[in-house]
């Protein structure tokens, strides 16, 4: 094929461009962040908290777990945030709690893996999600019915007793938490990805790809998968502020996660009983809780906005 | 123009968007008048500012648009800067909107009597039952069937046509003294458009209503309009009564529109088509000077550097410094150019044989009898019985209306949707099995180019991996050439090497279809499909496009099917043409014969529909009554008798038609008409274009 064929269509582009497309469209992601002001807050905050986990795991003002300290003491000098009913540091507990949810999952004894709970957890709800979705929404036959059938069924029974039912079989843990914020979390991930699955699957792009033989695992996990990114990644942000609440829930109901380890529910949960003596040892932790939540949540409407925005243009 | 003032007339009026870091100029001095029961048309690619003019005339350009300067004169009074309720009052009855997709212009939870009154008793505070009798009457006045039976229906449960004649009478109702069109038959059939076309003739005239009618098609407003202003980046580059304006068009831009389009009847052996080089500046990126001068053959150095005004020229007015000096006639083709006349391909001998293929689509009613079983399931024909056989290096065209089963032939051929039954043959392998079963081999040499640029290609993956994909999949090319591979096929599409970090969303529509071609063709194939190709592309780019298929098509020795609904195209485009109708296959044969008489009825009419870029061409008006039917339930005998115009050549009104499936007449070459009419009965019919055999210079 001769490259100086004959006809006048040589492509006048009026786009020039200087950088490489590669650093083009890292510049355009990191743009995406932070053009909103909303999103920058939320992420900040999240930064702030992910900061303060992993200064934990080297330093605290006390030994967590420590228990030689005035007992429900008010804030002072040397306890900042107070101690609690057992005379422990709550600043340095406040501390320790964060690496529950985003720093670091003890799946037995001391076997450690990086990633908090919460991360591992709304991990888990995405990659089984976008498994089941992604098979739903693009063979639509039976096997769409089965799926969306089964996880309506499990979106209908009620959360905390399925906690209980998934503790009850298998015990405490990490691993078991995880696993109940996955079970909670796929119907939802499944239900969206399916959504958009079936939107792009009638695209000529995918009926290209038919027809050159692709086979149906290459078409939903390379051409229908890359697609839903983008709001994938918003959905996972907020479930993971959901995830930070069962986390809490668990802890508060006392079925969460095992001692030593100090995580935010449990905080609020052991400090509820001596509420009206030391009040804000139930505060600190309630506090963390939302305020990571909140910024998660306003870092993925931040972000919904401005990829909306960006694909726009 | 005759009255003293004029119903519009815009002077040097200038519309501006805001945008992120500073504000573009989407239209600038545009100028124009109409008069009482006149019609203006304003032509021009996408891009160039038509739809903005429309909506600042009725101040809708939204948040961030206003009209920076100038002024918009309406019977006298300057609607720019007018807000409020006076503005109001003056777009409600006196200037009336009608827009390009009818479904969005109606509110699908009202019927269609409630959006009607709602007009007249806002606007003329009319009693509910005497406005009820008036929507009965301007329906009628619109050609609708059973105006009072429609007016209970909700907008889905009419077709598009009868949306888009609501949409007009709603626009009536107020006997506006100014209606603008806004591609108000884009999304039209070219049938009932034909139809639309002739009922804004007909009110025009009886009504003596002003027009402004915005399209992309030359063609069109050839027929509707009295006048037109060609626009090209913001601003009207040509202004002039319309058969001077396709007589002797003065500006290059649009003489480079009218060497873009192929005229009914012009093949691709006897004429060339000449794409205009480049494209559309966006507004942020006109050139200084004159807007065109960097796509402009004659442009000299005075072109870069000064900016010309819309001046008169005898009796138009254009916006060119060369404009007096520039021969139309005496225009080169520019001198590397494809020379006229495709070379025979040396292969003979049938590549795609078609036997009777049929293709259904199941019916789900949801009903609880259905899921039992116990009822029986529906079918939709989409291809009822198709039967064709198409040799080795050549292109068989398919037009019809929508709905009539083209795109579903393609699919069933490549295998995205099963057939229902009959045979289908390709270099000895059987084209009906299933997709996943079908060899590596068939897979590689049967490939698709699809319509819609948007949607051809992954957002997702840059140009160079989609195209790279397709030859790692067949293994075309060692891993080490891939890259080397994939800069040729970008080459052979005229894209350069910049394009293959590319991503889809950086690119124009007509680049997009580039890519998509480069892909069908990458594996390399020996049957490409294609699915309208050009029809959502300009036409500048449609020339470009076609051109570029022809190209390949003659290089690889390619086997095609084209589908378009546009005419002129597929008998430009065509070696064999079949005209398609409820999934059934109304005559084929080679294009001269298609477009050549005897006409079978079907033909007849759609070329009659069929606009022609040339307001002095002859055409008889053939117009089709009612709608193409369901088919889910075809009509017995020949499909097209609730709607043929011919039936009654035939002996008892045609009863036969509508009994017995009619027979294949034979004419010359291989031409065949599936029709009851014997063929020299057809013979005898006044041609209803004329001979399009006419050779051309």
């Amino acid at each position: 094929m001769p490259g100086d064929s004959p006809i006048s269509t040589t492509p006048l582009t009026y786009l020039t461009t200087t950088d490489t497309p590669r650093l083009q469209r890292y510049r355009k992601q990191l743009a995406v962040v932070f053009a909103s002001r909303m999103g920058t807050t939320g992420l900040a905050v999240v930064l702030f908290w992910f900061g303060i986990g992993l200064l934990s795991l080297w330093w605290t003002p006390y030994e967590p777990t420590a228990t030689d300290f005035t007992q429900n003491a008010a804030p002072s000098l040397d306890h900042p945030l107070g101690t609690d009913h057992l005379g422990r540091d709550l600043l340095s507990r406040l501390m320790a709690g964060t690496q529950v949810v985003l720093i670091k999952t003890r799946l037995s004894g001391d076997f450690l893996v990086p990633g908090g709970v919460a991360l591992w957890g709304v991990f888990g709800s995405l990659a089984l999600g976008v498994f089941l979705g992604l098979n739903a929404g693009y063979r639509s036959n039976w096997i769409d019915q089965g799926i969306m059938q089964i996880l309506d069924a499990l979106i209908a029974f009620p959360r905390i007793v399925l906690y209980l039912i998934v503790i009850a079989a298998l015990g405490q843990g990490d691993p078991v938490v995880i696993l109940a914020i996955t079970v909670t979390g796929t119907p939802g991930v499944a239900r969206l990805v399916r959504g958009l699955t079936l939107e792009s699957k009638n695209r000529d792009y995918i009926q290209a790809a038919r027809s050159r033989g692709e086979n149906a695992w290459f078409i939903m996990f390379r051409e229908i998968l890359p697609n839903v990114r983008a709001p994938l990644i918003v959905d996972g942000t907020l479930r993971v502020g959901y995830a930070i609440f069962t986390i809490g829930t668990l802890g508060f109901l006392g079925i969460g996660l095992p001692p030593p380890d100090p995580d935010w529910g449990s905080m609020v949960n052991e400090a509820r009983r001596f509420i009206f003596v030391n009040p804000l040892a139930v505060l600190w932790p309630a506090l963390a809780i939302s305020s990571l939540v909140v910024s998660l949540n306003l870092f993925a409407d931040g972000l919904q906005e401005e990829t909306s925005r960006f694909q726009a243009s | 123009m005759a009255t003293s003032t004029p119903i519009l007339e815009i002077n040097q009026l200038a519309v501006a968007y805001k945008v992120r870091g500073g504000e573009v100029e989407a239209v600038c001095d545009l100028e124009l008048t109409i008069g009482r029961g006149q019609s203006f048309g304003l032509v021009g690619e996408s891009g160039c500012g038509k739809t903005t003019v429309a909506w600042a005339i009725v101040n809708f350009l939204g948040t961030n648009g206003y009209i920076k300067r100038g002024s918009i004169r309406f019977k006298g009074r300057e609607l720019a800067g007018v807000s409020g309720p006076e503005l109001n009052r003056l777009r409600g009855n006196q200037i009336a909107m009608v827009y390009q997709n009818p479904m969005q212009a109606l509110n699908p939870s009202m019927c269609i009597a409630d959006q009607l009154k709602e007009t007249l008793i806002v606007h003329q505070q009319m009693a509910a039952a005497k406005a009820h009798s008036r929507c009965v009457e301007i329906l009628d006045r619109v050609h609708m069937p059973d105006p009072s039976r429609v007016l209970q229906l909700y907008p889905h449960q009419l077709s598009g046509g009868q949306q888009q004649r609501v949409v007009i009478a709603m626009a009536l109702l107020n006997e506006p003294a100014l209606l603008i069109m806004d591609e108000p038959t884009t999304a039209l059939d070219v049938t009932v458009e034909a139809t639309v076309l002739d009922l804004i003739q007909e009110l025009r005239r009886d009504l003596d209503t002003a027009l402004l009618f915005i399209s992309h098609n030359l063609g069109i407003v050839a027929r509707v309009c009295d006048e037109v202003g060609v626009m090209y980046a913001g601003e009207l580059v040509e202004r002039a009564p319309v058969r001077t304006l396709f007589k002797t068009p003065r500006h290059p831009y649009t003489q480079g529109l009218l060497r873009c389009i192929p005229r009914l009847g012009d093949s691709k052996a006897s004429r060339v088509l000449y794409p205009i080089p480049g494209q559309v500046p966006p507004p942020a990126q006109r050139p200084s000077g004159c807007h065109f001068s960097p796509r402009c053959d004659y442009a000299t150095e005075r072109c870069a550097a000064e900016h010309p005004t819309l001046d008169p020229l005898e009796k138009q007015w254009t916006r060119c410094h060369l404009a007096a000096e520039i021969d139309p006639a005496g225009w080169k083709a520019p001198a590397q150019t494809r020379p006229a006349g495709v070379a025979e391909s040396p292969h003979e001998g049938t590549t795609l044989q078609v036997e009777n293929l049929e293709t259904h689509y199941e019916q789900r009613t949801g009903s609880l009898g259905e899921l039992l079983g116990r009822r029986r399931k529906k079918y939709l024909r989409a291809l009822d019985g198709v039967s064709f056989e198409l040799p080795q290096g050549k292109t068989l065209g398919i037009v019809g209306e929508s709905g009539c089963g083209k795109s579903t032939l393609v699919k069933t051929l490549i295998g995205l949707e099963p057939s229902a039954g009959g045979d289908a043959e390709f270099m000895g392998f059987d084209l009906t099995q299933d997709l996943k079963k079908r060899d590596t081999t068939l897979l590689r040499e049967l490939q698709m180019v699809f319509q819609d640029p948007d949607s051809t290609l992954n957002p997702a993956y840059t140009v160079g991996y989609q195209i790279g994909r397709v030859l790692r999949r067949f293994g075309a090319v060692p891993a080490k050439q891939l890259r080397a591979a994939t800069s040729e096929l970008l080459n052979s599409v005229r894209l350069d090497q910049s394009y293959y970090e590319r991503y889809p969303r950086q690119l124009s529509g007509g680049e997009k279809q580039r890519v998509g071609i480069a892909r069908a063709f990458a594996s390399p194939p020996e049957l490409v499909l294609c699915d309208e190709p050009v029809s959502a592309l300009d036409v500048s780019v449609q020339a470009a496009i076609l051109n570029l298929l022809l190209d390949i098509q003659q290089q690889q020795g390619t086997t095609m099917v084209f589908i378009a609904h546009d005419l002129g195209v597929v008998r430009f485009f065509s070696d064999f043409v079949a005209v398609m109708y409820l999934g059934k296959i109304m005559e084929i044969g080679t294009a001269e014969s298609i477009y050549a008489p005897p006409f079978p009825p079907y033909t007849e009419a759609l070329l009659s529909a069929a606009p022609i870029p040339d307001p002095d061409a002859p055409q008889t008006q053939i117009r089709l009554q009612g709608n193409v039917p369901s088919a889910l339930d075809p009509p017995a005998g020949c499909p097209f008798h609730t709607r043929c115009p011919r039936r009654h050549l035939l002996a008892d009104g045609g009863a036969l038609c509508a009994s017995e499936t009619p027979p294949w007449r034979p004419a010359a070459n291989g031409h065949r008409i599936f029709c009851h009419l014997p063929l020299d009965t057809l013979a005898r019919l006044e041609p209803v274009v004329a001979s399009p055999q006419s050779p051309r210079a």
